[in-house]
Order: structure tokens, then sequence, then C-alpha cells
């Protein structure tokens, strides 16, 4: 039981009179929140320095991500092991590939997947919820029963049907990705809009002769923006989840390309050889990354929504 | 006060602190009072003023963040030095709390049985069928018809009232000596806020219960209270019997307290304002006329195989006609839609039957383009001031947005200019212009909301709950503003409220809706001085008089019955029962007028109502 | 009550035929026929085979003896790949593998999941409610494909306790890695709802009356908050057991349990859409049927629903 924060703020209102001038947004009040806590903000800088080393980190090796050691080939469960000597910093993988440079493409696939699905899927999602949501009605009842019936479909195996038969590229990947989850975004933005919608401030523009369209740019689509921005943090890393699975499964990105669902597959194929490596940096990169989405998420969520702290 | 009676309940020295992120706050700033056997004692002070926490300290019921120094004497123990597990032997048992909110204070999936057995099985060595006599019986004492049917359901299927009455009866199983209440009436309706005080007076009468009362509402502490706390910011400002309060205030805090309080039996005497009568030669034509309007939802309902929709007949035919520069109040309780009828006024709900007509031309019917227009001179203020502005604008941008709409010829600069002339007129400061509403304090916002009503300088503003969240001091500048800006402007207003108390200070005329139906209607003085229709004499002798001896002196109105459901098409007959005994169920009862401007729906007589119930 | 749950039923059937419509839609629509990869085959032999399988009649009379058999004969007609073996036998060799530890694994997620959050939210702030976040953020980023090659490491080639792969007719060793593997991460999803759920209803109202009413701690979790808790944890039973029984695919995969996953990629690796559309259908009709048992439950927690 909390005390009431807005009783508290009334009294400390009363109490002091002078205002400053500058006011402070709920975005600036969101981002300072979201700058004092610590591990979303670690997690942050850990992130990009991540994105940062998997774009600079091929140049600095000598090798790159499909050619084949051929001193190594065959014998990459000795020879393979990481060693500074021969250039191989992460080792080599089964085939004698340079891991490191795999893993950095790894890394890139993986996040192109996980950013660009998310962003089809918040395309989709936020128009398909606001509409549903703004306009309501039968409309709006009609659309949602469609996300219900698409949300208990168990989709993967759908999608991966798709691959099969429509052969494993990877903007099938993205668009695939995007439209098999755009479902929760399309139902958090149409409970958020029907909310917002019958909020007095709307009736209060509407009042005013606001029209519709500058309603929806003015004061719907800014007041959504929060909970985009937060959903949008915690989508990320569900897409990453969803492609390494399906890389795992040796149903998503094409060789010699790879992801980190793939590489974890490849090594996790061979530990029984003892090839260590092969797992273990990919799969560092891959918790890691992920742990730093989770973070940067729930910092997110604090910060747009306080009263859950 | 005496020596001879030794208090039951006594603070010491009570300090409440609470560790926020920004600080510790002082919410009780060290507070001495004590509780005699049997008397009921007031905490009169407004939000925020720390009047809760006193006990919620003795209940052990403190947030997380809080901590309390001093002492709590209940009963030879101090309250704050006991475990969780001694306390747990007092609280429920000698000494019982009921909450303001009875929607969300009873546990949601239990029965109303279950809950109160527990309470019994807990304090008391009673048998399983003793337990459920007595909950019978409770049930029965705090006047719930079907006392079995209703010990069986749920919370969510009784009605505000009820469930509140269900706290009252659970909290008083155990015979306790000491009965907190805090705030138990500020989210009813002011006829079940009637039946509630008296069902706890007659209480503390018979079982001679002490009773704690925190209230913000002076009225209630008029008709309840023997001695009186005021406090403020953590402090007791002014303690005293209730008479000695009431007629010879000394602090300064509670004469504005005594003074802001609007007065149903004596409008002119608080007000500082005084309501200036209108213009008798201006005439209702081509002004605002609203024929007949109906306004009814869809309600779906779920229940047998499938859900079947059902009409909501939120507002079910009612006219009038407004003046140039008049105030309409239009009063009711919880659901008699008089919001739905504010908003189909102003087009925001579309009508479904009847016509709008303004300046002689009907609102209904024309498209958004057309309505924009006339948007211009038809405004609308909000209760809840904070969510009637966009949290993402600041103020100035709100208060601009008619004038982007409606002055687009007007630059940048002349818009800011008349955004600052308009804060200065309603009482913002110029350097608040850049901030955002959930900086400033909820009166603050609700001049915001004014300024951007009145910016435009419309002929029409309806005011819907305008002052009803605000305590009682903001609540009456609040109520100073509207009426200073009313004659600057020449306005008309719709003063929407279930507080009639205040609806009286601030209207011309007053028109009474049950159920989307208007009951009476009639000028202000006429209708408090002879109210005709039995809802009207109800509603009027159930708000409190924040004056002791005339309070005391009144009694209340009662007709017996639960409001009905609004979907109930026999709802409408609830005070011509004699029409449904006759098997007429659809007639609808015509509104006659009495004397020349007040209007009567058709009724039976008061007697009758209260004879058959 | 019981209006409420013929209302659930009924309204799962048009998902479900909708689904079955999705699916032979897809292999409707895939490209080239499902014999086409077997090059050479002469014209003659091709029409024979279409003919066999009935894909040379119109597609509504091939949609309708399909959801026919299905719905009548619970027949998913016969596998393209397999010869002279139906789907049915194939889903009947994998089902009992893939029921028996995705049970436990939904048991394991359940009884480990909802007290681990239902503990921390009482001991808000302590080292305990430290440690329960802890585990469940680890867990959320070690889904079962990384749970598998860990546990593996771990138990079969370093303490080597428990065999790496295998079903061996379902001998309890063989089950632990695939359920721990299976079921962490949900256990973690499971633990966090419940905790944050505990805690928003620990603060709310009618649990202040409780306290009020001089009822000890333990009461107040058991009868007063531990009911509505569960509701948000319920609604999450659904997309769980939706993600246990894609996450099947993996486990089948990695431990070689023999289950219907297996089935699942072989078939999609070898474009066997009569067994693709089987397991999938099969696991949908699952899923939906589980969404209605769900509803039902969440009505039976809130009364507000119960009509």
């Amino acid at each position: 039981m909390l005390v009431n924060k807005k009783k508290m703020e009334s009294m400390a209102d009363s109490m002091s009179s002078h205002a400053p001038i500058e006011g402070r947004s709920l975005w600036q009040d969101a981002m300072g929140r979201f700058m004092h806590n610590k591990a979303a903000l670690i997690s942050l800088i850990v992130l990009v320095t991540m994105i940062a080393t998997s774009f600079i980190g091929p140049y600095l090796s000598p090798w790159d991500f499909e050619s084949i050691d051929w001193a190594l080939l065959g014998n990459a469960a000795e020879m393979g092991a990481p060693s500074i000597e021969n250039g191989h910093y992460f080792g080599t993988d089964d085939l004698g590939r340079d891991q490191f440079a795999r893993v950095m493409v790894g890394t890139q696939i993986s996040l192109m997947v996980g950013i660009v699905g998310t962003a089809v899927a918040v395309v989709v999602g936020v128009l398909y919820g606001a509409i549903s949501g703004y306009f309501g009605g039968r409309l709006d009842n009609v659309m949602m029963r469609f996300v219900d019936i698409l949300m208990s479909i168990p989709y993967m195996f759908i999608l991966i049907i798709l691959f099969v038969m429509f052969g494993r590229s990877i903007y099938l990947l993205f668009i695939g990705l995007g439209l098999f989850s755009w479902m929760d975004m399309a139902r958090i933005v149409r409970g958020q809009t029907l909310a917002i919608k019958h909020k007095e401030y709307i009736e209060a523009a509407v009042a005013a002769g606001v029209s519709d369209f500058k309603i929806i740019l003015k004061h719907i689509v800014p007041n959504l923006l929060g909970i985009v921005v937060v959903y949008t943090s915690l989508l990320i890393p569900g897409l990453i989840l969803t492609e390494s699975f399906i890389s795992f499964l040796g149903l998503g990105i094409q060789e010699p390309l790879t992801s980190w669902g793939a590489l974890i597959n490849d090594g996790a194929k061979t530990i029984q050889y003892g090839t260590l490596w092969q797992l273990l940096f990919p799969l560092a990169f891959f918790v890691t990354g992920l742990f730093c989405f989770f973070f940067i998420g729930d910092g997110l969520r604090d910060a747009f929504d306080p009263k859950d702290r | 006060m005496t020596d001879l009676i030794k208090p039951i309940f006594s603070v010491d020295d009570l300090k409440i602190t609470f560790s926020t992120q920004d600080g510790d706050v002082e919410a009780v700033k060290g507070v001495n009072f004590h509780i005699n056997p049997g008397e009921c004692v007031g905490i009169v002070g407004e939000s925020g003023s720390g009047k809760s926490q006193t006990f919620m300290a003795a209940m052990g019921l403190l947030a997380d963040n809080g901590t309390a120094t001093g002492q709590i004497n209940f009963q030879d123990h101090n309250l704050l030095e006991l475990s969780t597990a001694q306390l747990n032997h007092v609280r429920g048992k000698n000494m019982s709390m009921i909450f303001q909110d009875p929607l969300t204070s009873l546990t949601p999936h239990m029965t109303i049985l279950q809950q109160m057995r527990e309470v019994v099985k807990l304090h008391m060595q009673m048998s399983q069928k003793d337990t459920d006599a007595m909950c019978r019986q409770w049930i029965d004492r705090v006047r719930i018809a079907e006392a079995e049917r209703r010990l069986n359901q749920y919370p969510h299927e009784l009605s505000g009232g009820m469930r509140q009455r269900v706290m009252i009866a659970m909290s008083m199983l155990c015979d306790p000596s000491l009965l907190i209440a805090d705030e138990p009436t500020t989210a009813l309706d002011v006829t079940v806020q009637a039946e509630i005080l008296d069902l706890m007076d007659e209480l503390k009468r018979e079982k001679g219960t002490a009773i704690a009362l925190i209230t913000h509402d002076m009225g209630v502490v008029a008709r309840m209270c023997d001695r009186i706390h005021v406090m403020r910011h953590g402090q007791y400002v002014e303690e005293g019997g209730v008479e000695d309060i009431f007629y010879n205030p000394q602090h300064a805090y509670t004469k504005m307290l005594l003074d802001s309080m609007p007065r149903i039996d004596n409008p002119d005497k608080t007000s500082h304002h005084k309501l200036k009568p209108i213009d008798q030669q201006t005439s209702a034509e081509n002004f605002l006329e609203v024929d007949d309007v109906k306004v009814h939802f869809d309600i779906k309902i779920n229940g047998g195989l499938w859900p079947k929709t059902v009409p909501l007949k939120a507002v079910d035919g009612v006219s009038f006609k407004l003046r140039p520069g008049e105030t309409l109040g239009i009063v009711g309780e919880s659901g008699c839609g008089k919001s739905t009828l504010a908003r189909a006024v102003l087009q925001l709900i579309p009508p479904t039957d009847g016509t709008v007509t303004w300046l002689g031309k009907p609102l209904n019917g024309l498209s958004r383009a057309q309505l924009k227009d006339k948007r211009k001179d038809l405004q609308i203020v909000f209760q809840d001031p904070l969510a009637s502005l966009d949290p993402r604008m600041t103020i100035s941008d709100s208060i601009r947005e008619p004038l982007v709409t409606f002055a687009s010829h007007m630059s940048r600069k002349e818009m800011q200019e008349q955004v600052l002339q308009m804060m200065d007129k309603v009482g913002l400061e110029r350097n608040m212009i850049n901030r955002y509403p959930h900086e400033l304090s909820g009166g603050q916002n609700q001049r915001v909301g004014i300024a951007r009503a009145m910016i435009m300088k419309p002929k029409l503003v309806i005011c819907d709950e305008a002052v009803s969240a605000l305590d009682v001091s903001v609540q009456a500048q609040i109520i100073e503003l509207l009426m200073d800006l009313q004659e600057e402007f020449k306005l008309s207003l719709l003063f929407i409220s279930h507080d009639l108390a205040v609806v009286r200070e601030v209207s011309h005329r007053i028109m009474v809706l049950y159920l989307g139906r208007v009951v009476e209607m009639a000028e202000s003085k006429d209708i408090y001085a002879n109210p005709m229709h039995p809802y009207t004499k109800q509603l009027i002798s159930a708000v409190p008089v924040p004056d002791p001896k005339i309070e005391r002196a009144r009694k209340s109105i009662k007709i017996p019955g639960e409001l009905p459901s609004p979907m109930d098409p026999t709802a409408k007959l609830k005070f011509m029962p004699s029409k449904l005994r006759a098997g007429e169920t659809n007639y609808i009862p015509k509104l006659i007028e009495h004397n020349p401007g007040h209007f009567v729906a058709e009724h039976d007589s008061l007697t009758d109502l209260q004879a058959t119930g | 009550m019981f209006s409420f749950i013929v209302r659930r039923i009924f309204s799962s059937i048009p998902t479900m035929l909708i689904l079955i419509l999705i699916s032979f839609a897809l292999m409707r629509f895939a490209p080239g026929s499902p014999f086409s990869t077997e090059r050479g085959l002469p014209p003659e032999v091709l029409a024979n085979l279409e003919a066999k399988y009935g894909l040379n009649l119109p597609w509504f009379e091939q949609l309708f003896t399909y959801i026919k058999n299905i719905l009548f004969h619970f027949d998913f007609g016969p596998s393209f790949k397999y010869k002279d073996i139906s789907v049915n036998e194939i889903l009947a060799q994998g089902f009992p593998v893939t029921l028996t530890y995705g049970l436990w694994s939904f048991v394991v997620a359940v009884t480990v999941g909802i007290p681990l959050g239902i503990i921390a939210a009482i001991r808000h702030n302590t080292a305990l409610d430290y440690a329960a976040v802890g585990i469940t953020i680890g867990a959320q980023v070690l889904p079962n494909f990384v749970m598998a090659p860990i546990l593996v490491i771990i138990f079969s080639l370093w303490l080597e306790w428990l065999p790496g792969g295998g079903w061996n007719g379902g001998q309890w060793q063989y089950v632990i890695l695939p359920v721990i593997a299976l079921s962490t991460s949900y256990m973690a999803s499971i633990a966090r709802i419940a905790r944050s759920s505990m805690l928003e209803v620990l603060h709310s109202n009618f649990i202040r009356t409780a306290k009020a009413k001089g009822l000890p701690m333990r009461n107040i979790i058991l009868r007063h908050a531990l009911k509505p808790a569960l509701l948000p944890v319920v609604t999450y039973l659904g997309p769980a057991f939706v993600g246990m029984i894609t996450g099947s695919v993996v486990i089948d995969m990695y431990f070689s349990t023999g289950g219907m996953g297996q089935f699942f990629v072989d078939a999609a690796l070898s474009r066997d859409y009569s067994l693709l559309m089987g397991v999938t259908i099969l696991f949908g009709v699952m899923t939906i049927l589980f969404n209605a048992v769900v509803d039902i439950a969440y009505a039976w927690l809130d009364p507000k629903i119960r009509l």
C-alpha cells in the first residue's frame, strides 16, 4: 500500500509556490528515469558496443566468414581452437571457417532480422490496432476476433511450412517473422487507443472543433508512442529468439550466411567432439545480446509507466 | 474531556514519515488526541492533510515506506509496539475500519457470507450455524433486503451502497468498541450517503460504539460528530466540540473551510459572489432549445447460450430551453444520464432521437465540418482536470488549441498574447506557460481547462461536474471564477453536478434528472423552497447541512427500495407504482406545469410511496 | 457456468475450421506437385499417383473429403513420403512421446513457477526476491534450444549422470533433460508473471480490508490473494502451451526422443505435405482446445465472468 503519490505531490505543490518557467514533458521525465536505471543504461552501452564490434570486427580479422582455412580442414577439432597466432580468435567451425568472422556476421544478421521483423510487426500491428480501436464498433469486433483466431494457431508450424514451400530467403524471414508477430502489438495498441479515445482530453479536442485527422496525429499518436516504444523494445529480442529457433532447426538462414541460432546449432551438434568454442562464443553473444534487450525493455517500461515501481 | 471517563483510544505525539524518491515526507507532524467510549470524533481535512494516516498507523496498515513514532494507545496497549500477530487480536475485533471505496474493498471472488464468516471464525468461538445466523441478522440489521440471497452473492452483484453496508455489517460483527470510518460515504450518492450515516449513528447509540469519522465534508461532520479535529498539513489546527467549531471557529483555516462549504439551506450565506438575476426580457427563442432528446446505447448482456443486446436508455426524452446569460443546473445521482445529456447537446454523442436547436438552427444531422463552425460558441469543462488535458502538451498548447482551429488567421505571437491574457483571467501565473499538466495541482489544471473553454469567448459553456473532484476551498475559488467569467462574457451555463448545494449556489433554474428523465424543473429558489416530486424531496433532504443544530433537527426522507437498473423497462414508474399495479407498464409519466415555470413529473404521493415500498 | 462452457466450446469450432482451411490452402498453393521432385516420373505414373491421393479431383471436393476424414474418421490421409504408411500411424507413434515429456514440462513449469513467483512477491525486496528475479531473468534468455546443449554438456559430458539423448520407452533418466530444457523458460515467465500480479494484488484495497479484519498473513494470501493473483498466470498458460508444443520440435531433434516434432522436421525437409498438415492440425486442435480449457479455468477464478 504505497502512499498515494498524487496526494504527496499536491502537498508539495501547495508548499512551493514559485514555479520554474520551463516545464518537463513526460518524455523528458521518462528519459530521466531511464538514465537513472543502471542496469538499462549499462545494457544500452554493451549493446551499442556489440553492434559496433560486429561491423568493425570483420576488418580486424584476416579471415572472412565464408572462406575455408584449408590448412585446418578436417582437423578442426584438434587445430581449430581459438588462437591469436593463426588469426582465428574464436577458433574455426567444423569446416575450418573462421568462427570470429562468422559470429560477427551472425550477430549482424540476427540483429537485422530482429529489427526488420519488428519493424514489419510494428507497422502492421500499430495500423491494425489503431484502426480497430479508433473506429470501434462492429469493425473492432471482427478485427479482434480475427486476431484471436490467429493467436490460437501455432504459427511457427505455418511459418516453417512457408519456408519449406517458398525456399529459405532472408526476405521471407523478415516478412514471415513480422507477419506472425504483430498480433500482440495490435492488441496492445487497440487497447491503448480505446483508452485514449475515451479520455476527456479527446472529447475536449472534438468540442474544440479539431478534425479527426488532427486528433489522431496530435493527441492519439503521441500518447501511443510510449507504449509502442516499450513494446517494440521487448519484441526485438522475441523475434531474435524466434529466428534463432528456426535457424537452430536448420530451416532459417541459408548457408554460408549465418545467425546466432544457426551458429548455436552448429556448435551444439559437435560438442561431443570437445569443440566447445564452437558453441560457447555464439552462445555468449546471444545471451549477452538478449540480456541487454530485456534490461533495456524493462528500463523503458519502468520509465514510461512509473506506477509499477 | 473529563477525567471521569477513560478514553478508549488516545494518540500521543504521533509522527508519520514516508520515505519517497524525493526524500522524506512528514505526513503527520506530532498530533495528540483521544476518543472516549461511545462518542463520535470527526477528523476533518482536505486531500493530502494526512487525516487518514493516523488511523492507518493504528490499524497497522501504513504503506511499506511509512514509519510512525509516538504512541497510539488502545485498551492499555501501545498499538505501535505490537507485533502483527498481537495486532491481529485487536483489529477486526475490538477496533474495526471501513474504507472510502466500497467497490474495491471486498474480495471479488468470495461471497459476502464467506467474507463475514471468517471474521467470526477468527475472533469468536461459535458454531457454523450460529455464525451464519449472526451474519444474516447483521445483513438484516444494515437493511439489505433479501438477506439470504445477498449473502450468497459476490460483491460485484451488489450496488456500491449495499457493499458499504456489508462493510459496516462486517466491521460490527464482533461488537468493536471503536469503529474507524475513512470517508465512508464519499464515493456514494447523497441519498445513499444519508442512509449510511443514519445507520452509523444508530449503531453508535444502540451499541455504544465509538466512531472515528475521517472526512472532508463539513456537512457530514455536523450531522454525526460530538467533537472535531481540523487537520491541515499533518497538524491539528483546531479542535473542540461540534458547536464550538461550527459557531465559534478560531483558526483562519477552519473559518475558510466553513465559509467555502456551499449551503443548500442558505445559498447566499457563504457564497462570496451573489448570482446575478438574469434579464427577464431576453427570450429563449432562438438560443438553445432541446426537444425530446433521447440517447440509447445497446448493451450486450452475456448469459444463456447467446448474448443479447438490450437498450440502455441513458437519456430518455429530455426537453428544455436556455436563455442567454442563464445558468441551468442539472442534478441527479450517478447513472441518471446527466453527463450523457451534456454530450448529446454538444453532439459529442449523437442523440438517438429528438432535436437540439442552437440559434434557431438544428445541430443534429450536421456534418462534422458544419458542426465545427458552431463549436466555437459551444464549449465544455470536464470533471477530472488531469484527464481532460493531453498529458503530452504544455498547458499553453492546450489553451491555444481552439485558437489554432478557429482563428488560424492569427499570428503565433497574437495567439500567445491571447493565451497569456486568458491565463491572467483564470488566475494562472504567466510563468507557468510551458508547464505540463502532471506538474500542476488539480485546481490549477481545472483553471487551464476553463481557460481553454473560454478562449473563443463562447456563448454556452457546459460544466460537467467541473468542481466535483476538487477540495472545497479550491471548489469555492473555481465557482467564483466561473461566475466572474459568466458576467464578463455574458455566458450561458449548463451546470451539471451531483452536489445539490453547489448547483443551488450557481443556477437560476434547476432540472432534476432520474434515470434519463426529467422529474422536476423550476426556478432555483422554487425547487428548494417547494420541491414537489418525491425524488426531489428525497434528494434535498439527503444533503447534509454544515450546521449541527439545523442538521440534527432535520429528518431525511426515505423511499424504500433500491435504485432500479436503467435497463429495467419499468424503472420510469419507480415513483408511480400505482400504474405498475394497474398493469400499465408502458405508461410514461408526463411533465405537468404546476405553477408558471415549475414542471413536475406525474407521481404517486410521497406517503403512498413510503407506505407501499 | 454450464452455458459459458457450451458457448466457449462452440466458439472454438470456427477457429478449427479456419486452421484446417489455412493448412489446406497452403498445401494446394505450394509450388509444384509433391511428386514433381521425383525426377523422371512418366506422366502416366504421375497421373496415377495423383489419382491415388485424390489430387485430380476439384479442390473443393478435396477439401471436403479432407475435412470429412479428419472430423469423422480422425484420418489425415496417407503420407506422401513414407510409402504405405498413413499419417495416422506416424502420429500414433510420436504422439505418446510428445505427450509424456510435454505434460511433465507443463507440470514442472506451473508447480515450480507459481510458488517461486508468489514467494518472491511475499518476500518483496528481500534476498529471496532478488534471487528469484535473477533466476527468472536468467532463464528467459536461455530458451530450450540453448538449454538443451548446455544441459548435455553439464549432465552428460562432464558429470555423465544422464543420457544425452534417446527415449528408451520413456525411462525416467531419458525424460529428465528434455523436461528441464523445455520447461525452464516457461517456468521463469510464469514465476515473473505470478510475482508481479501477486505484488499488485497485495496492494489492492480488499487485501487492506482483510488485514483490517485481523486475518493472519497466511490466511490472507491463501484465501484472498491467491485466486486473483493467478488470473494473469492463467491467461499466460495458453501462449505457454503453444510455446511448449513448438519447443517440442527442438527437443525431439536435439535429444532424438522420437516425438512428433522429429517427424515434423523430417517432413519439412522432405516436403511431405500431408504429414506436415497432419502434425500442424493436430497441434493446432490441441492448442485451441487447451485455450478453451484455460478460458473456463479463468471463469472459475473470476466470478464476474461466470455466467
